[in-house]
């Protein structure tokens, strides 16, 4: 079944734009990339869209579709109304380059500032052994594909700008968890991401994982766990008491 | 920092004109939790200062009122198993010992956390749609820091379910008809079983009782814990607001046979 879609696409750059509106054939199965692509076959050849494998596996065609973060290629058509208008957007958390297009660089800036897999100094090479049960929490952060959609819904940078510098986001969050529940990662994780990352920000309200289309409970999984390793070190004098009775350090306790 | 240069308005963002453009009944969920939670509180206040039907058949204590540890419950012989200790005033509830607490690990939950931060100080309302406040520190100060106690109104709840699992099981025994087993028992059961699942499905305790580990395999037993605790867990949402309801049912059960106005139909004995 062939049908028209009408759609209203952000067209513009970083100095203004505005909603156009947009009649596009659609057949029934197809997703909102490629109402997307067509229109961009058909009358806009200039529209600018992220996309790479049309799979939600790269994680390039984060948008918003009526207001929702979302990728463009995992949206199926037939979740809509065939006369509802959609109205697509970039992601609005992040600077416009131009028409879907987002600047994600916060993202990597962010991943740069977390220092990577930290071994024991006297590991070798070849050296490495772990069983199945201590690898498998972090596992599951690594179904990451990092669209960004949730550094783009959660609200601490969404609505507050002014809280980048100090704040990692939930996707940056969750890597620093993933590293602190890896079993031959020695850095002072829990440090780390209160101090540096901005943990102390998160307030739990769980749009990163709504969003999340690899399914992650990043707040369950990883931020809650987090501030329980934080409530460990800096607020529970049962624990600190312990620890200083039993001369064991922090990453000593949780062996 | 004023409103237009703030959120989704910052310079160098997609200029949309809208601050959200989400067309589903986003306000519906905050909403409701706003009315249930209201409910709660507010039968809770009302039945907690009441200080009147709150044991019945002589046998079923409310969970509002255990432990009941005031010397106002001696109009009820039967109801203080821990002894009567503190003052009968109008403004000191019965189980004043266990209540502050009972609250404090409801309002430090992670999950009633994320209820009331969108639905009371939509921050945000919901995903997506711009939160109302020009600042944001999150739970970094005073007095939201103060969440980070939850492990301990934990502790202290754990020792209240032992409490209600205790007055759920001496109800089987009437003073005087011995052993018996009535539509109240299955009422006092049941919440308890809730009430269990609600506080062992706590964040913190998946983590106290083996998420905090580096090296699962080094501790089988506490891993095989924390994964019966992360099974719970996923659902800890639902257990919160079921409890919700089987406390004010469990109350409401007790407040009608204690004031007559319902009997207890006895299956056994």
């Amino acid at each position: 079944m062939t049908y028209t879609a009408r759609l209203r696409v952000w067209r513009g750059d970083a100095a203004g734009g505005a909603l156009t509106d947009y009649e596009v054939d659609a057949n029934e199965g197809e997703v909102v990339l490629d109402i997307l692509h067509r229109l961009q076959a058909t009358q806009t050849p200039d529209l600018a869209v992220r996309w790479n494998c049309k799979a939600g596996k790269c994680g390039s065609c984060s948008a918003e579709i009526n207001g929702r973060p979302r990728l463009l290629c995992m949206t199926r058509m037939s979740v809509f109304e065939p006369g509802e208008v959609l109205t697509v957007t970039p992601m609005r958390t992040f600077p416009v380059i131009r028409d879907l297009v987002t600047d994600v660089s916060f993202n990597y800036a962010k991943a740069r500032e977390i220092p990577s897999f930290t071994p024991p100094p006297d590991l070798g090479p070849g050296e490495y052994r772990m069983k199945q049960a201590d690898v498998g929490r972090s596992q599951e952060f690594r179904k990451c594909i990092e669209c960004f959609l949730c550094q783009d819904t959660c609200h601490v940078v969404r609505d507050h700008e002014e809280n980048k510098p100090a704040f990692a986001g939930p996707r940056y969050l969750m890597r620093v968890a993933e590293l602190e529940m890896h079993p031959l990662d020695v850095a002072d994780r829990v440090a780390e991401v209160q101090d540096e990352h901005g943990l102390g920000l998160c307030n739990i309200t769980k749009c990163c994982t709504d969003v999340c289309p690899e399914g992650i409970k990043i707040t369950d999984n990883a931020l809650i766990p987090m501030k329980e390793r934080v409530a460990d070190d800096r607020y529970d004098p049962l624990v600190w008491l312990g620890r200083t009775i039993l001369r064991r350090g922090s990453r000593q306790a949780r062996e | 920092m004023t409103a237009a240069t703030r959120g989704v308005e910052a310079p160098g963002r997609a200029e949309v004109g809208a601050r959200t453009l989400r067309t589903d009944r986003w306000w519906l969920p905050p909403a409701a939790t706003t009315v249930g939670l209201l409910i709660f509180v507010v039968y809770a206040t009302v039945r907690a200062f009441q200080q009147q039907y709150f044991f019945a058949d002589e046998r079923y204590l409310t969970p509002f009122y255990s432990p009941c540890v005031s010397l106002g419950c001696a109009s009820e012989p039967g109801s203080a198993h821990f002894g009567m200790f503190l003052p009968d005033h109008p403004l000191l509830p019965y189980a004043a010992i266990s209540l502050p607490f009972l609250l404090a690990f409801r309002l430090t939950c992670y999950y009633y956390r994320k209820a009331y931060y969108r639905s009371f100080w939509l921050a945000p309302a919901a995903c997506a749609v711009p939160e109302p406040h020009a600042t944001y520190t999150g739970e970094t100060r005073f007095p939201l820091i103060l969440q980070n106690v939850h492990r301990y109104v934990f502790y202290i709840a754990v020792i209240v379910s032992v409490i209600n699992t205790y007055d759920a099981i001496v109800a089987f025994r009437h003073p005087t008809d011995g052993f018996v087993v009535g539509i109240g028992n299955l009422v006092l059961l049941v919440n308890v079983v809730l009430l269990w699942c609600y506080t062992l499905s706590c964040h913190s305790c998946r983590h106290v009782m083996g998420g905090r580990l580096a090296h699962f395999s080094k501790h089988p037993v506490r891993y095989r814990i924390w994964t019966w605790i992360s099974a719970l867990n996923t659902r800890h949402a639902t257990f919160a607001w079921i409890t919700l309801g089987t406390l004010v049912a469990t109350d409401l059960y007790v407040l009608l046979v204690a004031s007559g106005t319902i009997t207890d139909l006895r299956l056994v004995g």
